[in-house]
């Protein structure tokens, strides 16, 4: 398929198609609400439901729904949307059912800013419903990556019976880039033998979420994390970028990691060994990129578009907080390239 | 010799956990047999709700799945549309449909949407030990509301049937109640009805039966019967609210 | 003459009493010496002037209550 050029919001919607999503349930907000624009008049095209929801909580009730009955499915929103679907995520986590939701994060809290923001990291990463849970959460920088982590986000969905959030940011949702539709599948993914419907002949099927004896939710949760091992073990995915002679290395993701890498071929034109580890998957985050890494870079300069919450993933990960410098912008502000490359310059010791 | 009454096939042999005289048995009981004389109880799935029904799940012998507090419109929405052809209803209580959930049925019955809604309203939230709900009777005492509810303080009740009674998007709504066996009848007949006008693809569909709680107001199963007569149905009175079907009639 | 005969499964029973207060026949009451597995008098049959009429089987919230129509 010959590439073509869509903004990010439509691009998403139809890599959902291109996925095999049918349902599609969501709320307008900015600035996401190309998405339901676009589904809503797709979807149909294609034999697909769009149902325009009263709210954020009755659309992630109604992918819950959905889910339960086998479909692939797909809710969108923006950051203030996505805090009022934090209950129905944790339920379908909790029942271990796929769905796919799309985060076009904006500044915040509250209601915040409608410009780009990526201080929903905390919420979406840590889990902003109660209770123990994960959630896979892909991180694309631009909107073909977004298109290929919508698709892929339906297959690592089915394959381990879990909410994936793609959590991108408003300048992805609404810039257009050129791209193509090419994702294939690379999981064996099983029947949905346990699907809402009607039992038929055979079983019925119940989709549970209270689990009143102790014993037996602290059974059910362990399950869960026996999941989430094989998750972790298995999909960590980060982008190396100038890291082969790196000495200090940047890290980002998303909108922060595009100018990040700008920054970088003006710091390395001025001689700074510098490279950036780009997290692809923010759950699993990917330590194993930095376990390699560890003893050889001096300084981990972690740049994001808030207050610092990924920050404490990579100190985390690369096991020396000492190690580790901050810049972030928030409420909607995308930090320039000069205000990196003087970050840069500042851990890194002046001018070279 | 012939059995003219025995358990439907379409509830469990679980034992309910519900206290003694709690009417929740009752409805539970003609769903299933609505749904089996139907033919449809292999063909339902059910939406239960968080409350005392949370469990409805463990007693139907169909399909169901247990829903956030106040969704099970918004969930059996989800279901509904990808299975079309399937019966697919919700069981709620007032304090889950008329309270936390108000949004959910009000726009699931506006959008016309497919499904059954059986809404149980008995004045009390049951699960959580007798609170003040969207559906307590002036006067009615609660342990949110000790003295009785004060429509000054509190608020006033919500009448589910003439509020949704209002919308296009419903096709059938009654209210009934269970307090005596020709109630019951008349109930099973209203949610067999619903259930058939759903297979028939028509709209949406709502069921209000007036129930009860004798734990948490304090009295008697039986006694429980006799406020519901006394008290609750002079408040809700019972009967069909929108018919479409007999309208077509006419 | 019975017309009708009225089973209780007394595991079911939770002693409500809804089934005794509609029968037009005074055919059910609670029992004074039987106390079930859950704690519960179950109902019992006290006379033979059950007719059939089905109405303690649909108070039930227990399904506890089978009814017979005899020839």
């Amino acid at each position: 398929m010959a590439k073509v050029l869509m903004k990010g919001n439509e691009a998403v919607g139809k890599a959902a198609i291109e996925a095999g999503c049918r349902y599609f349930f969501g709320y307008p907000i900015t600035p996401q609400s190309e998405v339901p624009e676009y589904l809503s008049s797709e979807l149909p095209k294609v034999g697909g439901v769009f149902v325009q929801a009263e709210s954020e909580v009755a659309a992630i009730n109604m992918v819950y729904g959905a889910a339960g009955a086998g479909a692939r499915v797909l809710t969108s929103s923006s950051s203030p949307g996505i805090a009022l679907k934090q209950e129905g995520i944790g339920y379908i986590s909790n029942a271990g059912l796929p769905a796919v939701i799309i985060n076009m994060m904006r500044g915040g809290p509250g209601l915040g800013t409608i410009q780009p923001g990526q201080a929903d990291y905390n919420m979406t990463v840590k889990g902003g419903s109660n209770g123990d849970y994960h959630d896979i959460v892909l991180a694309p920088a631009s909107v073909q990556e977004a298109v290929d982590m919508v698709m892929e986000a339906f297959d690592l969905a089915d394959y381990y019976g879990t909410p994936v959030i793609v959590l991108a940011d408003g300048l992805i949702g609404q810039m257009m880039e050129p791209v193509e539709f090419n994702y294939v599948c690379k999981k064996e993914l099983a029947p949905k033998t346990w699907a809402l419907t009607g039992k038929g002949d055979g079983e019925k099927h119940m989709i549970q979420n209270l689990v009143i004896e102790p014993d037996e939710c602290e059974a059910w949760n362990k399950s869960h994390f026996e999941k989430y091992a094989v998750i972790e073990a298995n999909e960590q995915a980060w982008e190396e970028y100038l890291m082969e002679d790196a000495e200090y290395a940047f890290v980002s993701y998303g909108t922060s990691s595009r100018i990040v890498r700008s920054a970088i071929s003006y710091l390395r034109e001025a001689g700074y060994k510098v490279g950036m580890i780009r997290p692809k998957t923010l759950w699993p985050f990917p330590a194993k990129a930095f376990e390699k890494l560890d003893k050889k870079i001096k300084k981990y300069m972690d740049v994001e578009m808030s207050m610092g919450q990924m920050v404490q993933d990579v100190a985390y990960a690369c096991n020396d907080k000492n190690k580790i410098e901050f810049y972030g912008r928030t409420g909607g502000v995308v930090p320039a390239v000069d205000e990196i490359v003087e970050f840069g310059k500042r851990v890194m010791g002046g001018d070279k | 010799m012939a059995v003219v009454f025995q358990k439907t096939k379409a509830l469990t042999d679980v034992k309910l956990h519900y206290c003694p005289g709690c009417a929740h048995g009752i409805v539970h009981r003609l769903v299933a047999e609505a749904l089996e004389e139907l033919g449809e109880d292999k063909n339902a799935i059910a939406a239960v709700p968080v409350g005392c029904s949370v469990f409805a799940n463990k007693y139907f012998n169909f399909d169901a799945i247990q829903c956030a507090h106040g969704r099970a419109p918004a969930t059996a929405t989800g279901i509904k549309r990808v299975h079309p052809d399937k019966i697919v209803l919700t069981y709620q209580g007032d304090g889950d449909l008329a309270s936390i959930g108000t949004a959910e049925i009000i726009h699931a019955a506006a959008r016309g949407e497919k499904i059954t809604t059986i809404f149980i309203n008995n004045g009390i939230y049951g699960m959580t030990g007798g609170q003040m709900a969207p559906t307590t009777l002036p006067g009615m005492k609660a342990t949110t509301a000790k003295a009785g509810r004060d429509p000054k303080i509190n608020g006033n009740p919500i009448r589910v049937c003439e509020m949704l009674s209002t919308l296009d998007g419903p096709v059938y709504i009654e209210r009934v109640s269970v307090s005596t066996p020709a109630q019951v009848t008349q109930a099973k007949r209203a949610i067999k009805k619903a259930l058939e006008i759903q297979r028939q693809g028509l709209g949406f569909t709502f069921v209000e039966v007036v129930s009860t709680c004798p734990t948490n107001w304090g009295l008697t199963p039986v006694k429980s019967m006799e406020f519901v007569r006394e008290k609750m149905i002079p408040y809700y009175p019972l009967g069909v609210y929108k018919d479409i079907t007999a309208e077509e009639g006419k | 003459m019975a017309k009708g005969r009225v089973t209780i499964n007394e595991t079911l029973c939770k002693g409500c009493e809804l089934c005794v207060s509609v029968c037009p026949k005074h055919v059910l009451q609670l029992s004074t010496t039987k106390i079930n597995a859950s704690g519960y008098n179950p109902a019992e049959v006290v006379n033979d002037d059950c007719i059939a009429c089905t109405s303690c089987a649909k108070m039930c919230p227990d399904c506890a209550i089978t009814v017979e129509k005899l020839d």
